[in-house]
C-alpha cells in the first residue's frame, strides 16, 4: 500500500467506526463509508483502510480494490489548495494540456502529487461541464475560465 | 415580473449567484423586494455567453451580465421598462440586437423536450415544477392507465435509450415487467462520465423532478417500489438539489407509500458513483452499488432477469428519463411525429470545442451536423477552417466535412463510424492534429479501462503506445497495420462496450484522415502543427535583427549567431520547446 506510515489515534478510530455504525456496518454500503471517511480525513491512508475493513468484517484487499478503482478517492493528502486542470475533450482541444505543462513546471511537481509544503497539489479531471469556460482549473472551490499558460503564474500568485 | 439567473455550473463558474445576490439587493433597496422575485434556474444552454439573465414576462435575455450590471437592469428595466441594449445579444452577422431568445441563431432549430424546464422553473421549489405539468403524468398513469398502457406508450412512442447504444425503452421496461420478483428496482443512470458532455448534469441541476416522476411512473409500469439514482460524486450540486427535490416529493406525497391514494407505493434513495467511467456500462454500475469495483459482468443475465442484488432493475440514463413524462402527457403520437424513422424525438447535444456559440443544446433527430455547427453553432471560432467534429466520445469517431449533411440519428452515426454516445459534440478546427486528438481518448480509455479483460487492459495500453511511438516520429507505415489489426482484435474480443468502442477514435480518423497518419510516419511531420516532437523551428535570415533574444532564451543552448548577425538554430540540439519562437518579437522564428 502506501509508503506513508501513519498512527490512529484513538479519536480517528472512533470517527471510523461512527461512520461505519451510521451505515449500519453494512459492506454494500462501503462506497458511501469510503466517502465519509474521505470527507473527514482529506485522504484514505492504508491504515484507515485497514480500520474499515475490520470494522465492516470484511478483507482489506476489498476495501483496497475498491479506493484504488475509484478515481475519486485517493490515497495521497491532497495540497491546501488542490489544483485540478480540466483534461475533457473540449478543454483538451482549446490547448488544456499546455495549462497543465505550465503548472508542473511551475509547482515542480506531476499530476497526482502534492508539493513538498502541502500547499499545492496537481491533478486533472474529466469535464467539469463549464466547456463554454474551457479551458477551466480549479484551484479549490474557485473556477479560472478560459486559462492561458501565461496564466498561471498569476494564479499561483493569488495564494501566495 | 420575474428575474431569471442562470445557476448552471458553467455560468456559476462565471460568479452568477454573485448577480443574483446583487439584483435582490438593487431590488430590495428601490422597495421592490416583494414584488420582483429572482430565481436562479438550471442552465439555459447558451455557455458561451453566460452568465445569462432573463426577464420574464417580456422574455428579454441578457448575456454574459456581470455582477455591477445588476443596478443598470433594475434601474433601467425593471423600473423604467426599457431593456439595456448593451447587455442584449448582438447577432453576428447582421450585427442586430436580439432581445428575445427565440429569434436567436443558437435558439431557433432547437425543439426542447429533455430541458424544457430548464432554465424556466426554479429548480429547488416543486411548485414551479407542478405549475407546468410538473406530475401530471404519474397522475394520469395512476388513474387512468394500467401498467401494460404506460409500457404501450412508450414503445410507440419509440423512445431510445439516451444513454449511448439507443436500446428501445419501452421495450426495456416490457422485460423488466414481465420478470416475476418480490421487489423490482428503478435505476436511474446518472453517472455521466463521457468527458464533454454535461446535459444530464444540466438536467439534475435545472429539473430534478422530471427525473423522479419518470422513475415512478417506470416503477408503475414495471411493478417496482423502490428506485435508486446512481451519481457521479462529483456533481455536488446536482446532488443537493436531487435531495431537495426527493424531499419535496415525499412531502406532497408524490414519492412514498400510497401515491395520489392509490395502492402504488414508490420511493427514491442517491447511491454515489466515485469517478469510473466503466460504470456508465448498467451491470458495472450495478456491481458499483453493490460497494464493490465497478467491473462489468457478461450478459446474459440481463439486469432486467437479475440486476442489484440479483433483483429485475431497468437502468435508464437521465435524458431518457426526462424525456418520459411529457410523451405521457403529450401522447406517443406526437413524440413520434418529431424524428427520422427509427430515432423518435430529440437528442440533447454538448457542443464544445472551436466553436462559436458553445453550449447545450437540443435538436429534433435527424438535424444534419452543418444545421448543428454552422447555424445554431455559429460557426468555427476565429474564422479558422471545420475539420473534423467527434461524436460519443471515447466509443465515437471523428466525422468530417463529407458527414456534414447527414441527418443525425442513432443507425446514421453508426453507419459513419461513429455513433450517439451520450451525446458530447466536439468541433476540431485545421490546427488539430488527429493522431493527437486518437492519442488523447486512448489515454482516456487506458485510465478507465477496469482491467478485467485482457483485450481491453492490454490493448488498448498498446494501442496509445503505438499513437505515442507515431506522434514522436518514431512510427512506421507498418506500424499503421498493426494499428488496425489490433483495434479489430480489441472490437471483437472485449468483454464490454467500453472495450468493444474504444478503438473508435483510432479506426475512424484513420479512416477520415489517413494522408494525415501516413505524414506522421513516412514524412515525420504534423500537417496540422500540433505535434511538438515533428516540430521543426528555424530562423528566417532576412527577417532576424540579430538581437540575441532568442540565444539567450534556449534552455539548450542551441542557437548560435553574432549580435547584429543572422542566427541559426541546431537542429541536433533543438529539444523543439518553442522558447525561440516566444521570445521573437521580429516574426523570424518559423515553426513547420
Amino acid at each position: 500500500m502506501s509508503s506513508i506510515k501513519i498512527e490512529l489515534r484513538q479519536e480517528d478510530l472512533d470517527k471510523i467506526h461512527e461512520i461505519c455504525d451510521s451505515f449500519d456496518n453494512e459492506p454494500l454500503e462501503l462506497i458511501n463509508v469510503l466517502h465519509r471517511t474521505q470527507e473527514h480525513f482529506g485522504y484514505l491512508p492504508a491504515e484507515v483502510q485497514e480500520a474499515i475493513a475490520a470494522k465492516l468484517n470484511i478483507s482489506t484487499a476489498q476495501v483496497y480494490g475498491v479506493v484504488t478503482f475509484y478515481s475519486f478517492f485517493t490515497m495521497t493528502p491532497k495540497g491546501k489548495h488542490p489544483i485540478s486542470i480540466c483534461m475533457g475533450t473540449a478543454c483538451y482541444v482549446r490547448g488544456a494540456e499546455k495549462v497543465l505543462d505550465e503548472f508542473k513546471k511551475e509547482l515542480a511537481i506531476q499530476v497526482g502529487q502534492t508539493t513538498a509544503d502541502g500547499k499545492f497539489s496537481l491533478s486533472s479531471l474529466r469535464c467539469v461541464g463549464a466547456c463554454g469556460l474551457a479551458p477551466v482549473v480549479l484551484v479549490g472551490e474557485k473556477t479560472y475560465g478560459r486559462v492561458a499558460p501565461d496564466d498561471v503564474k498569476a494564479i499561483l500568485k493569488e495564494y501566495e | 415580473m420575474h428575474l431569471l439567473v442562470c445557476g448552471g455550473t458553467g455560468c456559476r463558474a462565471s460568479e452568477s449567484s454573485l448577480i443574483g445576490e446583487s439584483l435582490k439587493r438593487e431590488l430590495e433597496e428601490k422597495g421592490l423586494g416583494n414584488e420582483v422575485q429572482v430565481i436562479m434556474t438550471g442552465c439555459f444552454g447558451f455557455c458561451e455567453k453566460g452568465p445569462v439573465v432573463k426577464v420574464m414576462p417580456d422574455n428579454t435575455f441578457y448575456v454574459q451580465v456581470k455582477p455591477e450590471d445588476a443596478a443598470v437592469i433594475v434601474a433601467e428595466h425593471v423600473i423604467k421598462g426599457r431593456p439595456v441594449q448593451r447587455l442584449l445579444y448582438v447577432d453576428p452577422k447582421t450585427k442586430e440586437h436580439i432581445s428575445d431568445s427565440k429569434h436567436m441563431g443558437f435558439y431557433r432549430k432547437q425543439i426542447r423536450i429533455a430541458l424544457r424546464n430548464c432554465g424556466f422553473i426554479n429548480p429547488e421549489n416543486i411548485d414551479e415544477y407542478i405549475a407546468r405539468d410538473g406530475y401530471a403524468a404519474l397522475g394520469k398513469c395512476i388513474s387512468e392507465l394500467t401498467s401494460a398502457d404506460v409500457i404501450d406508450i412508450m414503445k410507440r412512442s419509440g423512445l431510445r435509450g439516451r444513454g449511448g447504444a439507443g436500446f428501445p425503452a419501452g421495450l426495456k421496461w416490457e422485460i423488466a415487467s414481465k420478470n416475476k420478483a418480490d421487489q423490482k428496482y428503478v435505476v436511474c443512470n446518472a453517472d455521466e462520465g463521457d468527458p464533454g458532455a454535461f446535459m444530464d448534469r444540466s438536467v439534475l441541476e435545472g429539473d430534478p423532478h422530471s427525473v423522479l416522476e419518470a422513475m415512478a411512473i417506470c416503477g408503475y409500469a414495471i411493478g417496482a417500489s423502490k428506485g435508486l439514482i446512481y451519481i457521479r460524486a462529483e456533481y455536488p450540486l446536482a446532488i443537493q438539489r436531487l435531495k431537495i427535490a426527493i424531499g419535496q416529493a415525499r412531502e406532497y406525497g408524490l414519492l412514498g407509500n400510497n401515491i395520489f391514494g392509490s395502492d402504488f407505493s414508490f420511493d427514491i434513495d442517491l447511491r454515489y458513483g466515485a469517478g469510473a467511467f466503466v460504470c456508465g456500462e448498467e451491470t458495472a454500475l450495478i456491481h458499483s452499488m453493490e460497494g464493490m469495483r465497478g467491473e462489468p459482468t457478461n450478459k446474459p443475465p440481463f439486469p432486467a432477469e437479475s440486476g442489484f442484488l440479483g433483483k429485475p432493475t431497468n437502468v435508464n440514463n437521465v435524458e431518457t428519463f426526462a424525456s418520459v413524462p411529457v410523451i405521457i402527457t403529450k401522447g406517443w403520437e406526437w413524440f413520434s411525429s418529431i424524428g427520422t424513422e427509427k430515432s423518435k424525438g430529440t437528442k440533447v447535444f454538448a457542443l464544445a470545442g472551436k466553436i462559436n456559440n458553445v453550449g447545450l443544446i437540443e435538436v429534433p433527430m435527424g438535424t444534419t451536423l452543418r444545421e448543428i455547427i454552422f447555424e445554431i453553432g455559429g460557426g468555427i471560432k476565429n474564422g479558422k477552417k471545420f475539420k473534423a467534429v467527434q461524436t460519443g466520445g471515447p466509443s465515437g469517431g471523428c466525422l468530417t466535412e463529407e458527414h456534414l449533411d447527414t441527418p443525425i440519428d442513432f443507425d446514421n452515426l453508426v453507419a459513419v463510424g461513429s455513433m450517439m454516445g451520450s451525446g458530447g459534440m466536439i468541433v476540431m478546427d485545421e490546427d488539430d492534429c488527429m493522431v493527437s486528438i486518437a492519442k488523447f481518448f486512448l489515454e482516456f480509455t487506458v485510465e478507465e479501462s477496469c482491467g478485467k479483460c485482457a483485450p481491453c487492459r492490454i490493448g488498448n495500453k498498446r494501442l496509445h503506445e503505438l499513437l505515442t511511438h507515431i506522434t514522436k516520429g518514431n512510427g512506421t507505415l507498418a506500424d499503421l497495420d498493426r494499428l488496425k489489426n489490433m483495434c479489430n482484435v480489441i472490437k471483437d474480443t472485449s468483454l464490454c462496450g467500453l472495450g468493444q468502442t474504444s478503438p473508435n477514435p483510432v479506426l475512424s480518423t484513420m479512416n477520415n484522415f489517413w494522408d494525415e497518419y501516413v505524414s506522421h510516419v513516412t514524412d515525420k511531420r504534423c500537417p496540422a502543427g500540433s505535434c511538438r516532437d515533428l516540430m521543426r523551428y528555424t530562423i528566417e535570415v532576412d527577417k532576424c535583427v540579430g538581437c540575441t533574444a532568442c540565444a539567450r532564451g534556449c534552455p539548450v543552448n542551441a542557437i548560435t549567431g553574432e549580435r547584429k548577425g543572422p542566427h541559426f538554430i541546431d537542429q541536433e540540439k533543438c529539444i523543439k520547446c518553442g522558447a525561440c519562437f516566444e521570445k521573437c518579437k521580429f516574426g523570424a522564428v518559423l515553426i513547420n
